[in-house]
């Protein structure tokens, strides 16, 4: 990759080698009509648009690179011709009805056909009838308006994974052999194509049965593809664009919330949908769907907040969770400081001891890499996560890295999943025992550490595995090791940066501190570039923030937890606080930036701030808080309303700041050994939720409907046979519905957490694994 | 917020053209002499004779010329701009708005307000709509840009009410079904031009 100079419309533009001519041409605000490409994906050539003259020669600029000195021209005569025919083309048979269309105003047909004054039509074909359907909750296909851009299929094969739509014959009338020779040909290949096909659940059905992330919807650029929720609800511009953050995961993705007035009585600004820059970043269905956990019709109740006050002068501990904002955090770690009560957080604390120790043994204050980086390395391995279930945007990377760089990847996790394998043909999975975790990472360390790096204890000891020709530790983890050499060796043909990303398991362990150390180990000795998926929202914010407590005692406030006294922004507590849509601040996200979120909604109650502006002489405003995020922890004394949240046209992303990164001197690694005996055995349960669902908040949402109940294998389901089953945790039971998740594989069964009332945390303790006894009653 | 908005005035292209008007007295004597020779040209002669001859004429002649408002009513011109009325399809009665919405953006004073939704026959049908007329110009534009002719202006002028509310809702404004045979098509603002078949480019059909 190096700087090259190309003339686009003879105006210079630096440029990277392999960038695309589209590409470059958008980051120097050059425009070339383009619609089937995606950024992050690849071209599928479905438009043929973008056609632009290189060196005298006709390219598609979403897939032709650009070559040191290139001459490009945008626009020649043979070029406009092809582009109105191509957009001509597209509107034949297209149903005259942008009056009721979801997508007017914000149409690229509409756009593309005004553009390049398209005012009489050519051409003509009989129609064929193409009828609306539901291909799941949350999606709506309207065939009559899809325009086979294959937009849709494209992000969710290269993007989201699933591959859960493709295209599928039309059956339409063939093309008018007149057509060939007399039309411009770019546009005749393209409508031979067109007039061929429509979008189809790829399974067969007429249902997905996808992760319904609607990121099909967002790339969408008619009306074909709509949520079921938003069709024909308003039209685009009558919505106010909010530019946020989502609340739901550690990806803190950028959203726009889009509001307008609820209805005509009542005017308060309602959320109608949730958008992306889909260009440049991927939501998931919770994201996207998630959005009205608002907590409405809230007034200041006086008598709640003075008691509440009390509740803080005597309280000894409060308990909270990762959906928080930085400044959030900073109060409460304020409260601890000023007042001495502990700070307790489930969902954080074995995560920050988890980094403490990395810290401790790497001398980093944070992991090395982020999830951009990773997403362009060619070789990517994800340990510790249930990539399909804890983080949408983790499981992006490993995807698209397989798709986009011709990537391999090695996926570590007890519980086996479908999907995984099918992101590509280079995708090696492991469903090993639970407790071997360490095993997994000294097999990282055999193949990828160059042996003079390692000490020789370490070195002893996985030499101590190998017996000939055959590795223990691949053996261990429940693979041939024969074969495993084999498709290794061919994995690792031609890859030139790696990425491990480290998940939840590997916080939640009895050996969570040796787990660090050697993911230390590993970022020291190997070519892996680091990055760990923080378990919740802004569990790195808190952990950097918070200096957490292991135990609760005495009288508690639960701060959208359980407690003694309970601020809630649920709307189920003693005093109401806002939703994270009703307010402003920042949070940390796991790319270790610091993002901006705005309030999409009006709350009128009571926040942190006011409680604690009534103990203490503190700023004014919540926001006031973010210039005095701890700057020994990485965080900077930027003011909030300084902080940009946008992409730029080149796909730059300006949000917030990025943490700064402290090393010092660490001393060698001491790694421990792993112990065998540590494999959990019998009836496995995990903790680990729907996907779509992480918290209360995701809950509320009318859209997620995926219910709390034990997630189970359908070969699982059948042998416990009953369509409830009680699990017993020594003495704890729960009585919960079984619901079969068709893409989970093997006996372990998972048990949500995003209904904090279940306190499941509290079942699991430091681990995320146990032993219980299942039976179906 | 921003003022950008409210910095750029550049609202037409603004080609007016100045009268031939004669030059205006500057002296005191000139003044003098404008005011003299307006006032003794004896026009206002000529104004109180034509009102002097309608006199007579209607005393002793023609009859009188004033309508007995209100129990007697002009017709209005059609292009007269009143309370909005919503048009139904003659052949089905179902009505004509489409809710695509370009009134409610359209309207210059915002006082459009609509509710839309997907229904059982897969249709976008309106299920709310509101003018608030406490606020409308009546400048026509709503009825110039809806493309189904369904929002018009119709001829009941009398705007007084009790509440500004009145007259607002879909109901209110919709042709009642019984009277469908009565609903007039509108002339006015935004009505489909006489010639409006020449304008029309002929798209080739493959069926
Ligand atoms: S998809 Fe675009 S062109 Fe087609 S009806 Fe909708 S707005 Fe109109
Ligand atoms: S909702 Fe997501 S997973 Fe489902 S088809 Fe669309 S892009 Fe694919
Ligand atoms: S549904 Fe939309 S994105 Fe998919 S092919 Fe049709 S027009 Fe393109
Ligand atoms: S007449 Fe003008 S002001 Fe009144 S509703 Fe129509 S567009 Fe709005
Ligand atoms: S412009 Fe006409 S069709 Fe459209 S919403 Fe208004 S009244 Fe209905
Ligand atoms: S954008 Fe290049 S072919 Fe469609």
């Amino acid at each position: 990759m190096s700087d090259i100079t190309v003339k686009i419309n003879s105006q210079e533009c630096k440029a990277q080698e392999g960038e695309y001519i589209l590409n470059v041409a958008r980051a120097n605000g050059i425009f070339i009509p383009a619609i089937c490409y995606l950024t992050r994906c690849s071209p599928t050539l479905a438009c043929r648009i973008c056609l632009v003259e290189a060196d005298g020669k006709q390219v598609y600029a979403c897939n032709a690179k650009v070559k040191n000195g290139m001459n490009i021209e945008t626009v020649t005569e043979n070029i406009l011709k092809e582009r109105r025919a191509i957009m001509e083309v597209y509107d034949v048979n297209h149903p005259l009805q942008c009056g009721v269309c979801d997508q007017s105003g914000s149409c690229e047909l509409q756009n593309y056909t005004l553009e390049l004054g398209v005012d009489s039509q050519t051409y003509s074909i009989a129609d064929t009838v193409r009828e609306s359907k539901n291909w799941s909750s949350v999606l709506h296909y309207d065939a009559g308006l899809c325009i086979v851009c294959e937009r849709c299929v494209t992000v969710c094969k290269d993007m989201i994974g699933d591959s859960a739509i493709k295209t599928t014959a039309r059956g339409g009338e063939a093309l008018d052999k007149s057509y060939k020779d007399t039309m411009p040909k770019d546009a005749y290949a393209m409508w031979n194509k067109l007039q061929k096909s429509v979008i189809a659940p790829s399974n067969g059905t007429e249902q997905t049965n996808c992760s319904d992330c609607g990121e099909c919807v967002a790339v969408c650029p008619v009306g074909a593809l709509v949520s079921r929720d938003f069709v024909y609800t308003t039209n685009a511009w009558e919505l106010n664009r909010i530019p946020a953050t989502c609340a739901h995961c550690s990806s803190g993705c950028h959203i726009y919330y889009e509001t307008k007035p609820t209805s005509i009585s009542n005017r308060e600004e309602k959320i109608y949908r949730v958008t992306n820059e889909w260009n440049y970043m991927s939501l998931c269905g919770a994201g996207r769907f998630g959005y009205d956990f608002e907590n409405t019709n809230v007034s200041k109740d006086e008598k709640a907040f003075a008691l509440a006050i009390e509740a803080f002068k005597k309280a000894q501990t409060i308990r909270f969770n990762a959906t928080i904002t930085n400044e959030e955090a900073l109060m409460l770690q304020t409260l601890k400081e000023k007042l001495g009560v502990k700070l307790v957080n489930d969902e954080v604390r074995a995560f920050q001891k988890f980094l403490n120790a990395y810290s401790d043994a790497s001398g980093k204050s944070l992991y090395g890499s982020d999830f951009k980086e990773l997403m362009n390395s060619d070789f990517i391995i994800s340990v510790g996560s249930i990539l399909r279930k804890d983080n949408p945007n983790a499981r992006y990377v490993f995807n698209n890295v397989q798709k986009m760089n011709k990537g391999a990847g090695l996926y570590f996790h007890p519980i086996g999943d479908t999907v995984i394998p099918t992101f590509g043909k280079s995708v090696e999975t492991f469903n090993h025992k639970v407790g071997l975790e360490e095993a997994v990472c000294y097999l990282i360390l055999d193949l990828f550490a160059p042996k003079d790096k390692l000490s020789d204890e370490v070195k002893d000891y996985i030499e101590s595995f190998k017996d000939g020709d055959t590795n223990g530790l691949v053996e261990l983890l429940g693979k041939d090791s024969a074969k495993f050499k084999a498709s290794f060796d061919k994995m690792m043909g031609k890859k030139s940066s790696f990425g491990l990303m480290v998940g939840e398991d590997f916080f939640y362990h009895e050996k969570s501190e040796n787990l660090a150390k050697l993911i230390a180990l590993i970022e020291e000795v190997t070519p892996l570039n680091i990055a760990f998926i923080p378990p919740k929202s802004n569990a790195l914010g808190v952990s950097l923030i918070c200096e957490l407590d292991d135990e609760a005692t005495g009288y508690t406030i639960g701060y959208n937890e359980n407690g003694d006294f309970k601020l809630s922004a649920l709307g189920d507590g003693n005093l109401d606080i806002p939703a994270l849509n009703q307010q402003e601040g920042t949070l940390t996200n796991m790319n270790k930036k610091v993002v901006p979120t705005n309030s999409a909604l009006e709350y009128n109650g009571y926040e942190l701030n006011d409680i604690m502006k009534a103990l203490f002489d503190v700023p004014r405003l919540a926001i006031d808080w973010t210039a005095y995020l701890p700057v020994d922890k990485g965080f900077m004394s930027h003011e909030f309303d300084s902080l940009p949240n946008h992409y730029t046209n080149a796909g730059v992303e300006l949000r917030g700041y990025s943490l700064v990164k402290f090393t010092r001197e660490a001393n060698e690694i001491k790694v421990d050994r792993f112990d065998e005996k540590a494999i959990l055995e019998g009836d496995i349960v995990c903790r680990a939720n729907p996907q779509r669902q992480f918290s209360d908040f995701t809950d509320k949402a009318h859209q997620i409907n995926e219910a709390f109940g034990l997630y189970v294998s359908d070969a699982k389901s059948k042998s416990i046979g009953t369509s409830k089953a009680e699990i017993s945790f020594g003495d704890e039971r729960l009585i919960l519905d079984v619901m079969v998740d068709d893409r989970m594989e093997g006996d372990i069964v998972a048990l949500p957490d995003f209904q904090s009332k279940h306190n499941v945390y509290g079942l699991f303790g430091t681990s995320r694994y146990k032993i219980v006894t299942i039976k179906g009653v | 917020m921003s003022l950008e908005q409210f910095k750029d005035r550049n609202v037409g292209v603004q080609n007016y053209r100045q009268l031939d008007l004669p030059q205006s007295p500057t002296t005191a004597m000139c003044k003098v002499k404008q005011v003299a020779k307006r006032s003794l040209k004896g026009e206002l002669f000529v104004g109180l004779g034509v009102t002097v001859r309608e006199m007579v004429s209607t005393l002793f002649g023609k009859g009188l010329h004033t309508t007995q408002y209100p129990f007697e009513k002009l017709p209005i011109s059609p292009r007269y701009r009143a309370i909005h009325e919503m048009l139904r399809l003659l052949e089905s009665g179902n009505y004509r708005c489409i809710g695509c919405g370009l009134c409610e953006k359209i309207c210059i004073s915002n006082c459009i307000s609509m509710e839309t939704r997907y229904d059982e026959n897969q249709r976008k049908e309106v299920s709310a709509y509101t003018i608030n007329f406490g606020r409308c110009i009546f400048c026509g534009y709503c009825a110039e840009v809806c493309p189904e002719l369904a929002i018009v202006h119709g001829g009941r002028y009398e705007t007084a009410s009790e509440q500004r509310a009145s007259f607002s809702l879909f109901e209110d404004m919709l042709t009642p079904i019984d009277q469908l045979s009565l609903q007039q098509e509108y002339q006015g603002f935004g009505a489909v031009s006489p010639n409006a078949d020449d304008n029309i480019k002929k798209t080739p059909l493959a069926y």
